[in-house]
């Protein structure tokens, strides 16, 4: 039942916050930073609890059972950390937009914490309809927060967003269909249960076709190459917690996706397009890169670096051990951190400065050294600084491709030079330097310094002692793929 | 009973709904407009008797009455609407009326 | 005593945090005071543990200090662990005891600097880092020490960050590396997957057990490691970042740039080196590329203007000397040239700091002069150092280590003879571009009048530093002087025995004292003929406007000057490929794909668009139409 609660406590949270914003702007702030805990402290004492075989909790009450939908909420593992992961940084966006948000205060965080509702049901749904709902639960009030609390392209940008996600979204339903009828064909009755369909496991053409739903639905939320081109105008025109939201939370979703649907239900498929998937990843990493180099808008920046980060983790998923997808866990909270980090620091320049253009910033530093040392210091952490977080996963992304496909593993290595290239060049010309003009603004102040600080002690965390993550992910992901359908598999050498 | 041929009223149905819709197209005052379009209702309703005359079916003064009703109810929102209109743009010329369109 | 080994690395990390935390609001005072503070407590430490050793070796002679455990999974861990033997512990006495006494130089060095706290912070996380590497007994582990010394010292080069040139050398100095260090990840990663480990104890063990002598493996795995190495020492082909790195505060140079941090791609080497004595190939790439770089450093190294470049040529050279003793398994002769070599570059760059402190910052040597007599301690100590660095017999340490080595190069079967020639040749150029230096900063006329006056903590590091920079060689002596071989037997339980026998011939060791010589007379000898003033090249680096003579001597010093045309080289082959890269792709050309979909969308709309006019007796003849066309069509089709 507490799963259930989970899920339902911010969705609730959402309708009392909007009107709640009529009596008096602090109110939504204050009640959802509230909601928030109370959510964060119920999923800490699942662990606690320890839960039952594979699962921490689970729940189940039918739906509509005549299609066989269904209420189905299972927490592992690797769903406790996601959700961990977005309560923490669903608190911390509340906090960034505390004095940004002036307008629309109550409807705005009704919208914020749906949003995150949408990602935790996404997170701990075991119904593949149920899935789907979250699916989009998640994404329509996060085009609200582009398109109503965005900058000045703010709706082309919310448009495009929509248009990438839902489109792709429709895709994976289709395909959540196929799987689902096919289920039925093969005897079973008409259910969408994740456990039940993992049975299914579609093989030849068929199987390939209804993989690839999920697998372009997930690829294009990653994202990776070539359907990533949402994301940088997305990021540029979203409000700072927006930003934050969607790197930080909404993109681990897509990893999640493929690593507890897209893989599992087709393992075949999914072993067949390996090779593809790995070198997509790949080129990711060199894309973002490389984009991430040229560009001249701090925030697109940071936007292409997380495509370049997301390529690791499409390349970890991909090489179906162990080692690589304890990597895919630890990149994704280590990203997901550094880059929301990230985020509220270009968010603070651009409200101080009102430039995000790296030609009219640098010699921030002069100014702003605290931001500036906070921001060098997430700047440091995201390109693979090992010692911080980022670098474990990597690391074990990296070992555990290795092992499968050395030569994957060496150019994903190769990645992490432009990587340095990106990341430097960005401390340079939005720290260093020298001012353009003079400007008197007011450093990060006590509340700033302590997220950021409550960000940055995670990051280190996670980079010298991740082995209670490890520990937590590990039950979990030794449990996705079910043991009889691996032993199935020919062992073949995959990729280079 | 008067045994009435039926080409003449039909024909006289035709000929009224050709006029409506030669009013409605052509005409820009929209009071003109709005009785361009009751006279092709009504040339339509009575093309309705004519045919339940000739086929000796009841159906046909059955939906003369519900035309009529429809009329009514349309006409009533026509001019509603048109008081709107006149209120918003001062003047009844159907072709300035065009205030939907961006650009 | 073992247990507290991790407060070594722990105290300047911890004055780091400090420093990082609270340092803005400190006075410098506070600040300088906190950060040397903590490597006291280090060096107090590190000295401690190794009296502690000499009196008491622990069994087997290292010490294994488990911290906890880092990664754990089934498949692959790494532990965060100590592993002190006598190379690690030689290696942490010298970072920290230099450390220390670079500190203390820096109070006064940088005092009226902005960022006082700052850079002491960046420095103790330096010094916390490179203890980190040299004590890890992970591979994994060591490479956080790795990456995190080229942070330091990316964030120290470019520590006055309002000048882009500094930005420039930082970010070269620091993606130079990664390139390297990229290889060695794949390098462990090689390891880690083919021997199920990266810790270096059982690691080495397993590879001696598995590989045989001269595998594919090993030498790939060897290969990998060693480029990283060679990137971090800035050997060739790597060396170019280093000269740039000059731009950094002086101490940095000295500590970060001289003394320790590119040393670590020979404490790379000598700490696998069972692994590396697998693969004699590897050992002769190692040994022929660092005669490329001595001899392209020094000839370099001889037309540069700067001092801070001299140096710094002089470094890679140096470091070219314990690679080239690398190659031929003279394990302990290189770590003993590490030893010497810390201690003399770490005196020449602070006298060299010291003199531009007194002299607005002037680095150019064609514009001091006459410094012997107003600068009379840094004239000393420089003097001592550069002795050193040239191996003059007998009064310096750098002559017992150049020693050591030659004697090991001539030893060694194969090239060895044509490496010791190439050895010696450059020990003579050595001696000539320093002493080139100490003639025209200290004799002659002056040019550039000394302001100010030097505090104790400026002359206490250089008067400490000078003295072991003359004495610390006799710790290993040839044996015809004294049975002293203090150095190697400390180290005999790791390395293995000296291969260094009293076969040699005296002629041969006779000319290894000779070379340097020869190259003091002919630096004199230069020096009195104005030849250096004559070809002292433009000012500045880079393009001389054209007012050289464009004889072809001076084309072949422009080359030189321009280390050999390497900057050059790679700028055609890797940074303009980059941006061009970088330039067509900017845009996104596959978002351009997505947008001309959504243009087509538009030009649809507009197309339909055109027929909504807003005009009713439109819509009505297009309805009449309309209706007529579907009548039409019904009846007649």
């Amino acid at each position: 039942m507490i799963l259930v609660w989970i899920a339902l406590i911010p969705i609730i949270g959402g309708i009392v916050v909007w009107p709640a914003g009529r009596l008096h702007p602090l109110a939504p702030r204050v009640i959802s930073l509230a909601i928030l805990f109370v959510d964060l402290l119920l999923t800490l004492k699942l662990i606690e609890a320890g839960g039952s075989g594979a699962w921490l909790a689970s729940f189940y009450a039918p739906w509509v059972p005549s299609l066989g939908i269904g209420f189905r909420f299972n927490m592992d593992g690797l769903s406790w950390i996601l959700v961990v992961l977005t309560q923490i940084l669903g608190i911390i966006a509340v906090i960034v937009s505390w004095s940004d948000i002036k307008d629309r205060v109550g409807f705005y965080h009704a919208n914020l914490l749906w949003s995150l509702a949408g990602s935790i049901g996404v997170f701990i749904a075991l119904d593949l309809f149920l899935f789907f709902f979250f699916w989009e639960l998640m994404l329509v009030p996060m085009v609200f927060v582009i398109a109503i609390w965005g900058n000045e392209n703010r709706r082309r940008a919310a448009i495009k967003f929509f248009l990438f996600t839902q489109g792709s979204g429709l895709l994976m339903l289709v395909a959540i269909l196929a799987l689902v009828f096919l289920h039925q064909q093969q005897g079973g009755i008409l259910t969408f249960n994740d456990a039940a369909l993992l049975a299914t496991q579609p093989t030849g053409p068929f199987g390939i076709l209804a993989m690839l739903g999920f697998f372009l639905a997930f690829l294009v939320k990653l994202p990776a190459f070539p359907v990533h081109s949402w994301l940088p105008d997305t990021h540029t025109e979203a409000p700072t917690a927006g930003s934050v939201i969607l790197a930080s939370i909404m993109l681990k979703t897509a990893g999640y996706g493929l690593l507890r649907f897209a893989v599992p239900l087709f393992l075949d498929a999914a072993h067949h397009i390996a090779p593809l998937a790995m070198w997509l990843g790949v080129i990711s990493i060199f894309y973002g890169a490389i984009l991430a180099y040229g560009q001249a808008d701090l925030k697109k920046l940071i936007a292409y670096s997380s495509i370049s980060h997301m390529g690791f983790v499409l390349v970890g998923i991909y090489a179906f051990n162990a080692i690589a997808w304890q990597g895919v866990v630890i990149l994704m909270v280590a990203h997901g951190v550094s880059t929301g980090a990230l985020f509220i620091a270009v968010g603070a320049i651009q409200k101080r400065l009102h430039t995000r253009d790296l030609a009219q910033l640098g010699g921030v530093w002069t100014d702003l050294p605290r931001l500036s040392s906070f921001g060098t210091f997430f700047v440091l952490a995201s390109m693979g600084l090992p010692g911080l977080g980022n670098f474990v996963g990597e690391f074990l992304i990296l070992r555990g491709t290795y092992a499968v496909a050395p030569l994957v593993a060496v150019f994903a290595s190769i990645g992490l030079i432009p990587a340095a290239l990106y990341s430097l060049i960005a401390i340079q010309r939005a720290f260093h330097g020298e001012a353009t003009v003079p400007r008197r603004v007011s450093d990060f102040g006590a509340r700033d310094v302590s997220v950021m600080m409550a960000l940055a002690l995670g990051i280190i965390v996670i980079g010298v002692y991740p082995q209670p993550l490890l520990n937590i992910g590990a039950p979990a992901l030794g449990n996705l793929v079910p043991a009889k359908q691996v032993s199935a598999l020919p062992q073949k050498g995959r990729g280079g | 009973m008067i045994n009435l041929s039926w080409q003449a009223p039909a024909s006289l149905a035709i000929i009224l709904f050709a006029l409506g819709l030669i009013g409605l197209i052509t005409r820009r005052n929209l009071i003109f407009v709005i009785l361009s379009i009751e006279v092709m209702l009504n040339a339509v309703a009575l093309l309705f008797i004519v045919a339940g005359m000739r086929w000796g079916h009841p159906d046909g003064q059955v939906m003369f009455i519900f035309i009529l009703n429809l009329a009514g109810g349309e006409l009533a929102l026509g001019l509603v609407l048109l008081l709107r209109l006149r209120a918003r743009i001062t003047t009844l010329d159907g072709d300035s009326a065009n205030i939907l369109r961006e650009s | 005593m073992g247990n507290i080994i991790w407060i070594i690395p722990a105290a300047p990390l911890i004055g780091s945090i400090l420093l990082g935390l609270f340092g803005a609001r400190w006075s410098n005072r506070w600040s300088g005071f906190i950060g040397t503070l903590s490597i006291v407590i280090s060096a107090l430490l590190s000295v401690a543990i190794a009296v502690h050793w000499f009196q008491d070796p622990p069994v087997d002679e290292h010490m294994r200090i488990m911290l906890w455990r880092w990664i754990s999974l089934p498949e692959y861990s790494s532990y965060i662990e100590f592993y002190l033997d006598p190379v690690s512990l030689i290696m942490m006495l010298v970072i920290s005891v230099i450390g220390l006494l670079i500190h203390i130089f820096s109070t006064e060095y940088m005092a009226g600097e902005a960022g006082y706290s700052r850079f002491f912070a960046y420095l103790n996380l330096f010094v916390a880092s490179m203890l980190l590497l040299v004590l890890a007994n992970d591979l994994l582990v060591l490479f956080v020490g790795w990456e995190g010394v080229g942070v330091c010292s990316y964030l120290l080069v470019g520590f006055w960050f309002h000048k882009a040139a500094n930005g420039y050398a930082a970010r070269k100095s620091f993606v130079v590396t990664r390139i390297a260090d990229v290889a060695m990840l794949v390098g462990i990663l090689l390891l880690s997957n083919a021997l199920g480990t990266v810790s270096i104890q059982p690691m080495l063990a397993k590879a001696a057990l598995l590989w045989p002598h001269g595998g594919i493996m090993a030498a790939a795995g060897a290969a990998l490691l060693l480029i990283g190495g060679l990137g971090k020492s800035a050997q060739f082909p790597f060396q170019t970042w280093l000269p740039d790195a000059m731009a950094g505060p002086t101490p940095v140079s000295a500590l970060i740039h001289a003394a320790t941090m590119v040393t670590a791609g020979m404490y790379l080497v000598i700490r696998l080196y069972p692994l590396f004595a697998l693969v004699p190939s590897v050992l002769t790439v190692i040994a022929v590329g660092a005669v490329i770089t001595i001899l392209t450093a020094s000839l370099t190294a001889l037309v540069q203007r700067d001092i801070k470049r001299v140096l710094a040529y002089s470094t890679v050279a140096q470091i070219g000397y314990m690679f080239l003793a690398l190659g031929v398994g003279a394990w302990s002769a290189a770590m003993f040239h590490f030893l010497t070599h810390a201690v003399f570059k770490a005196l020449l760059f602070l006298s060299a700091g010291a003199i531009a402190m007194r002299l607005h910052h002037e680095q150019d040597i064609f514009r001091m002069g006459g410094l012997r007599q107003k600068l009379s301690v840094v004239f000393w100590a420089f003097l001592i150092g550069s002795a050193s660095l040239a191996a003059l017999p007998v009064v310096s340490a750098g002559a017992f280590s150049k020693e050591m080595i030659l004697a090991s190069l001539w030893e060694s079967p194969g090239l060895g003879k044509w490496l010791w020639l190439a050895a010696l040749f450059g020990a003579v150029l050595t001696a000539t571009y320093i002493f080139r230096v100490v003639f025209l900063v200290f004799f002659g006329e002056v040019k550039t009048e000394p302001t100010g006056h030097y505090g104790v903590r400026i002359v206490v590091p250089l008067v400490l530093l000078a003295i072991a920079a003359s004495t610390i060689g006799w710790l290993e002596m040839p044996k015809f002087m004294a049975s002293s071989s203090v150095f190697s037997s400390f180290l005999e339980p790791v390395l293995g025995h000296p291969a260094t026998e009293s076969t040699l011939p005296h002629w041969v060791t006779a000319a290894g004292y000779i070379a340097p010589l020869l190259g003091v007379v002919i630096g004199f000898g230069l020096y009195r003929s104005g030849y250096w003033v004559r070809t002292a090249g433009p000012v500045g680096q880079g393009n001389d406007g054209g007012q050289a003579e464009r004889s072809m001597g001076e084309g072949v010093r422009r080359f030189m000057r321009a280390g050999f045309g390497f900057d050059f080289l790679y700028d055609r082959l890797l940074v303009q490929p980059f941006l061009w890269l970088v330039k067509i792709l900017r845009n996104d050309p596959i978002d351009a794909i997505f947008m001309s979909a959504a243009a087509a969308a538009m030009r649809f709309h507009g197309a339909l668009r055109r027929s909504q006019i807003g005009q009713l007796r439109r819509y009505a003849g297009m309805l009449a139409l309309g209706s007529m066309a579907v009548i039409v069509i019904m009846v007649f089709a």
